[in-house]
């Protein structure tokens, strides 16, 4: 057991204990290191005011990541450099080429989201040698919300801040001794933070350490990307007792390519999930390029978004409708479900006390066999969907050999559309055939009015996105009609 | 010679940078809540009613009080003075509710306590018994109960009535415009610090100090002059901290003096979402006569908005929102009226327009219909209705419009966005696409200059030269992002021809610059960079007058050269002279006065020149639809604004893109989404959703008009900049009306209400369809 957290802050080393096992990486910054540079905007991951870059250690380089502060566990540090926007002006106050970029731009008009843009900058700077093309730039950014600028100048910022560049950075200067100092903090002890009320969290660092803690606290709050978990801290208050962070077990990250397909484990983050899924299915790719956003996507994971089992869990119709199986483990036992079956009710899940998700099994597409995804919300970029369908069709000669169609949004669970693929099945594959069977969504599917949709928008959108996968399994493109309104980043980079 | 006895570096018209631009990126430009914490600090929170109408039978603080780290508990009965913070002096906004609670989300309390978690979990523990009210809880339902927070408005010109009756064509309809979060990144926030005796320093984030410390002094029961405001910089506004802080202020400012600590407030985003007004969501009633030409021959608006529980500066919205309804068009007769209804929700407030965008919303539509009506192209419609040059020229409130740009402005923009040929190629587009359709629409923008209250056109300054030649300026207007300290300064560097970096902005603070108005109405280089010209040209006044005296020279021989001042003839640099003026004993510190000239109005007969000038601009925008969807993207954009001569042409395209985009989300994805109970559903960024970095048009171009100095003697000939931008937005939600007619082969107007979200937009798609059938 260690009972501290230990990272580095900018080059300075750091070892916190004894702090509430819940504070966030934004309050330690301003309440502990009285560090004000990053910025409360929103507490909830959405406005990305507060985003700092956090590095780790990427074989002989760092991974320098963008993340959201405001609901990031200061205990999720533990091993990691985080720098925030003090750290990037040189010692003789020279700014960053980034910042120049931003002040020959005029990026900044109050700024109060400035911070945020500059590290979300930087860290694109770190993953870039040479201007982004404006569709990654505006991938970048899209966690940083602006009110002031229309954002024009940030664009141009982050277009032009590579030739600014002065040789390398001090980043890329030090990076050896920020390596040997990261993995001189690296050990394989469960850590163990007690608050100065009793509560406690526990970061494991192996699978066999994680069983244990779980079969000794079954009624632990799991936490991974803390996305979700980060609102229960900042906006309900929720005092969690015992809090078990995942994200230290290597075990549990990565995709591995097996005969039956991905099996992706359960605290890979979006971020490092996405390049293997969209390689199988493009549509599933650009549906995980529109969670929230790039902060976002580096902290949450596809177990976090499966394990949380909300209706509008954007991963979770593209998984049921390509056949995912789901591990699950409790102790030394394991045992796999069909996706679909896992989620019972809403906010309840096939989960047994001290069960855990392992992993999730992503088959390889059938052959013949395509999946659509299609994303609706109010607004295109960072917003939470109203309507997600995933259409996964096998059509041999013109008819409907198999179907497995998924909605988001639609009811209390993400939901298999039995009625409608039945409808389907069997059937020549024609437009006649596409609106007989929208009727039967209705069978399907009673969705809820809130505030992202009406249930009529919801039921109307949700029949017109199945005649879209009938209209572009139609179209091979030839006749140059673009089909959806935001080109996908492939059809954008192509 | 060098550069800088050639010219100063950062003078008027210079595209310098922000002055705080290098701070903002560092993370070292302090906000209110990166001030340095004083010792003792207390961190306040507020107690929030539940109901949207009731009420208070019992207020029941006594867990509230036990709660760990609590200080301070105070409500209604513990407000030593006034417990009202209207700020129109309309005695019906207090702080806490006492006996009635007028929507959910109002203050009951605040308490204060050492951490800010623990005051904010202390307030969740009041115990409230409520007994329930009838509520009003949208426009709807208010317009139905016809209450109102303030005396319904009129404008007139001429019969409209009998203009309409004999017109050729007539037709009449309904806008709905929605309500607008400001959504600024910096919350509410204040921080006050008790000192000796009475007195009371307020860090505030705020467009308005001066009301800041008037309603601290009348809660707190204590003169003005014991409260002072300080206002470094806000992180953003946008009319969303003309009033609304004084809430935050005040409250901070009772707890630190109930515990004789310091105390600091900020609520959490959602908290700030709740509590605080927003923009008048409006419905707005037209009728409108026209002959075969698609000209306005009379016209009857009838607006009413949503102004939730007290009247705030609804008054004056309502106002702007009738000055705008005319747009560019001239309105041979009309009748306008406006009723300032009251729900139970929070008080709706100053915005970026203020009003004027939903005027403005309902005059375009007006024009849209009746192109409809007539098959004609709605830009061919705005052009026969424009004002003229010297004929058609006199608004329904009497102004003459003098200043006319505005058929220039459209000549060149068609020409330079290509308009007539763009349009040619969407239809051929919407002829081979079946599902995605394309729009495009022109529309234009003139917006009043002043503010409409006559005594608000007023701004003070005060400008040090210290004797090493560096100068310091202090002004009323406070900086929220615009560059105004930037401007300012620049206006001061140029008269005393010194480079900028000589010339240091500070905090705006009642005790430099008294009873200063808000920065608000797009005024604010307006009227303070014409106050610190006036104090600076003191000052140099005086340095010339000792000049001549101590040289021996005439006055006509002095001037003020880049940096230096050539006296008879020998050149002096500027600090030198400044020295040798402190030592004869010349005062280098002046407070400079300006008030806007020309401006009157009657409210009686509703005649007069409330405005100065008007700011002009037009924009097209291009866009597409998906009509399986009501998903829809902005392609291409191109401005062409008005902003007489530039003060900074930087920070002017800033202020023209970023309220453009503002606007953008006022008509496209910024929905507020309220319960029928009067509850706010959209009260985080999770769900209201404001544009994006993606959603700024993939082809964007702004130009400022060229030689277009303001013909009205304003500061450097430049325009204000600040509003009138929001309202080229416009052309986005008549380029998604164009996309969505497309449908009906533009046989039916689609009367876009705002915000057209993807739903709107799918649901016009299917009643247009639906209509184009029924023909």
């Amino acid at each position: 057991m260690r009972n501290s957290i230990k990272f580095l802050l900018g080059s300075e080393p750091r070892e916190l204990s004894g702090i509430d096992p819940t504070l966030t990486v934004l309050d330690y910054l301003q309440q502990i290191e009285r560090r004000t540079g990053t910025k409360e905007g929103c507490c909830e991951g959405d406005c990305g005011a507060c985003t700092i870059v956090v590095g780790t250690p990427d074989g002989d380089r760092l991974q320098y990541r963008a993340v959201n502060a405001c609901i990031m566990l200061a205990a999720s540090l533990d091993g990691c450099q985080l720098l925030t926007v003090e750290e990037l002006a040189g010692a003789d106050g020279k700014l960053h080429p980034v910042q120049q970029a931003m002040v020959a731009a005029h990026g900044s008009q109050c700024g109060f989201c400035t911070p945020g843009f500059v590290m979300s900058l930087f860290a694109l700077y770190q993953e870039t040698d040479t201007a982004p093309e404006v569709e990654d730039v505006n991938d970048a950014l899209a966690g940083n919300l602006c009110r002031c600028t229309g954002y024009g100048p940030i664009i141009t910022a982050a277009r032009t801040m590579h030739d600014l560049a002065d040789g390398p950075d001090k980043f890329e200067q030090g990076i050896k001794t920020t390596l040997e100092a990261l993995r001189s903090l690296a050990d394989e002890e469960t850590i163990h933070i007690q608050g100065p009320d009793g509560r406690v969290l526990y970061a494991p660092a192996s699978l066999d350490a994680l069983a244990d803690l779980l079969a000794e606290h079954p009624d632990a709050t799991l936490v991974a990307g803390a996305t979700d978990v980060g609102l229960w801290i900042t906006k309900a208050l929720k005092k969690l007792d015992t809090v078990i962070w995942l994200g230290r077990i290597a075990a549990l990250r990565g995709v591995r390519e097996t005969d039956a397909g991905l099996e992706i484990g359960a605290m890979t983050t979006y971020s490092d999930a996405a390049a293997a899924i969209a390689a199988l299915y493009p549509d599933f790719g650009e549906v995980i390029r529109r969670i929230g956003s790039v902060p976002l996507r580096n902290v949450g994971t596809i177990g976090g978004n499966i394990a949380n089992g909300s209706p509008i869990g954007d991963t979770l119709p593209p998984l049921i409708a390509a056949g995912a199986t789901l591990i699950l483990r409790r102790g030394g036992t394991r045992r796999s479900l069909k996706l679909e079956n896992f989620f019972i009710g809403y906010g309840k899940q096939d989960l047994k006390a001290g069960e855990f998700v392992e992993s999730v099994i992503l088959p390889r597409p059938a052959p013949d066999t395509r999946l659509y995804c299609y994303k609706i919300s109010k607004r295109f970029d960072q917003d939470i969907s109203a309507v997600l369908g995933a259409f996964s069709l096998k059509i041999t000669d013109g008819k409907v050999e198999a179907a497995r169609i998924a909605y988001g949004g639609m009811a209390a669970t993400p939901k298999r559309a039995s009625a409608t693929e039945a409808a389907l099945v069997g059937k020549a594959w024609t437009r006649e055939t596409v609106e007989q069977a929208v009727e039967s969504l209705r069978k399907d599917f009673t969705p809820l009015d809130d505030m992202r949709a009406s249930a009529q928008y919801r039921m109307q959108v949700a029949g017109n996105l199945l005649l879209k996968t009938w209209l572009e399994s139609q179209s091979d493109g030839a006749d140059g009609l673009e089909t959806r309104i935001m080109p996908t980043r492939e059809t954008a980079n192509a | 010679m060098p550069d800088d006895m050639n010219q100063i570096k950062g003078g008027v018209h210079q595209a310098v940078a922000h002055d705080s631009a290098a701070r903002h990126v560092s993370g070292s430009a302090i906000y209110v809540d990166d001030i340095p914490e004083p010792r003792d600090l207390l961190h306040a929170y507020m107690g929030m009613s539940d109901r949207a109408h009731a009420r208070i039978k019992k207020l029941d603080l006594s867990e509230v009080e036990a709660a760990p780290g609590v200080v301070s508990v105070l409500s209604a009965r513990d407000i030593v003075g006034e417990n009202d913070i209207s700020p129109a002096h309309t005695k019906d906004e207090p702080v806490f509710a006492a006996e009635v609670t007028e929507f959910v989300g109002q203050p009951l309390f605040v308490v204060g306590a050492e951490t800010r978690d623990q005051a904010r979990r202390a307030a969740r523990l009041a115990k409230v018994d409520y007994a329930e009210l009838p509520a009003i809880t949208d426009l709807d339902a208010a317009l139905a109960k016809k209450a109102t927070v303030a005396p319904p408005q009129e404008l007139k010109r001429g019969n409209a009535a009998a203009a309409i009756e004999a017109a050729p064509h007539r037709l009449s309809g309904r806008i709905r415009t929605g309500g607008q979060e400001h959504f600024y990144l910096e919350g509410q926030i204040a921080m006050a610090l008790p000192g000796e005796g009475d007195e009371m320093r307020v860090f505030s984030s705020t467009q308005h100090p001066s009301e800041v410390q008037q309603s601290v002094a009348r809660v707190l029961g204590l003169a003005d002059n014991m409260v002072t405001v300080e206002t470094r910089r806000m992180g953003g506004a946008f009319g969303g901290k003309e009033s609304q802080p004084s809430l935050f202020a005040t409250v901070a400012a009772m707890v630190a003096r109930d515990a004789g600590r310091p105390a600091k407030i900020r609520p959490d985003r959602d908290d700030d979402m709740i509590m605080t007004g927003k923009r008048h969501d409006f419905i707005i009633d037209y009728e409108v006569g026209f002959d075969n030409a698609g000209r306005i021959l009379g016209v009857d608006y009838k607006l009413a908005s949503n102004c939730g529980y007290s009247a705030d500066l609804s008054a004056a919205i309502n106002g702007r929102a009738l000055f705008h309804l005319d747009n560019c068009y001239y309105l041979p007769a009309a009748r306008m009226k406006a009723l300032p209804l009251k729900t139970n929700r929070p008080s709706n407030t100053a915005f970026r327009g203020f009003g004027g965008p939903q005027g403005m919303a309902a005059g375009e539509r007006v024009i849209d219909e009746i192109a409809f009506a007539l098959g004609l192209d709605p830009l061919e419609v705005r052009k026969r209705n424009l004002y003229g040059v010297g004929e058609r020229n006199e608004t329904p409130y009497g102004q003459i419009v003098e200043d006319n740009v505005i058929p220039e402005i459209i000549g060149e923009l068609e020409k330079s966005a290509d308009y007539a040929a763009r349009r040619r190629e969407i239809a051929g587009f919407n002829e081979k696409s079946p599902y995605l359709k394309k729009g495009i629409a022109l529309t234009p923008v003139k917006f009043g200059i002043a503010f409409t209250a006559r005594h608000l056109n007023q701004a003070g300054a005060l400008v040090h030269v210290y004797t090493d030649g560096s100068i310091h300026l202090n002004h009323g207007g406070t900086e929220m992002g615009q560059g105004l300290m930037t401007k300012v300064a620049q206006v001061v560097a140029e008269e005393f021809q010194v480079d900028l970096e000589h010339v240091v902005v500070s905090a705006a603070r009642t005790d430099k610059v008294p009873n200063t108005s808000p920065t608000a109405a797009s005024s604010g280089s307006d009227l303070n960079g014409k106050a610190a010209q006036l104090a600076a040209r003191q000052i140099k006044d005086r340095l010339t007058a000792f000049a001549a005296e101590h040289y021996e020279v005439s006055a006509d021989s002095i001037e003020f050269l880049p940096n230096r001042v050539r006296v008879g003839n020998q050149e002096i640099p500027f600090p030198d002279l400044v020295q040798q003026a402190y030592m004869a004993r010349i005062s280098l510190s002046a407070a400079g006065f300006y008030k806007t000239p020309k401006i009157h109005f009657d409210f009686e007969t509703g005649q007069g020149r409330p405005f100065f000038y008007y700011a002009y601009g037009a924009a097209v925008s291009e866009v597409t639809i998906d009509t399986l969807t009501g998903e829809y993207r902005v392609d291409r954009v191109d401005i062409l604004h008005d902003v007489g001569r530039s003060l900074n042409p930087a920070l002017d395209l800033g202020q023209i893109e970023g309220g453009f985009i503002q606007g953008m989300g006022w008509v496209t994805s910024e929905e507020l989404v309220w319960s029928d109970d009067g509850r706010l559903l959209t009260h985080a960024p999770s769900t209201y959703k404001i544009p994006t970095c993606g959603d700024r048009p993939r082809d964007f171009r702004i130009n400022l008009l060229e030689g277009a100095a303001n013909r009205e003697d304003t500061i450097y000939a430049s325009k204000a900049v600040g509003e009138p931008p929001l309202m080229l937005a416009l052309s986005v939600l008549h380029a998604l009306s164009d996309a969505v007619a497309s449908v009906g082969r533009h046989k039916t107007c689609p009367r876009l209400d705002l915000p057209a979200t993807p739903e709107v937009i799918l649901a016009a798609v299917a009643r247009v369809r639906g209509e184009a059938q029924d023909d």
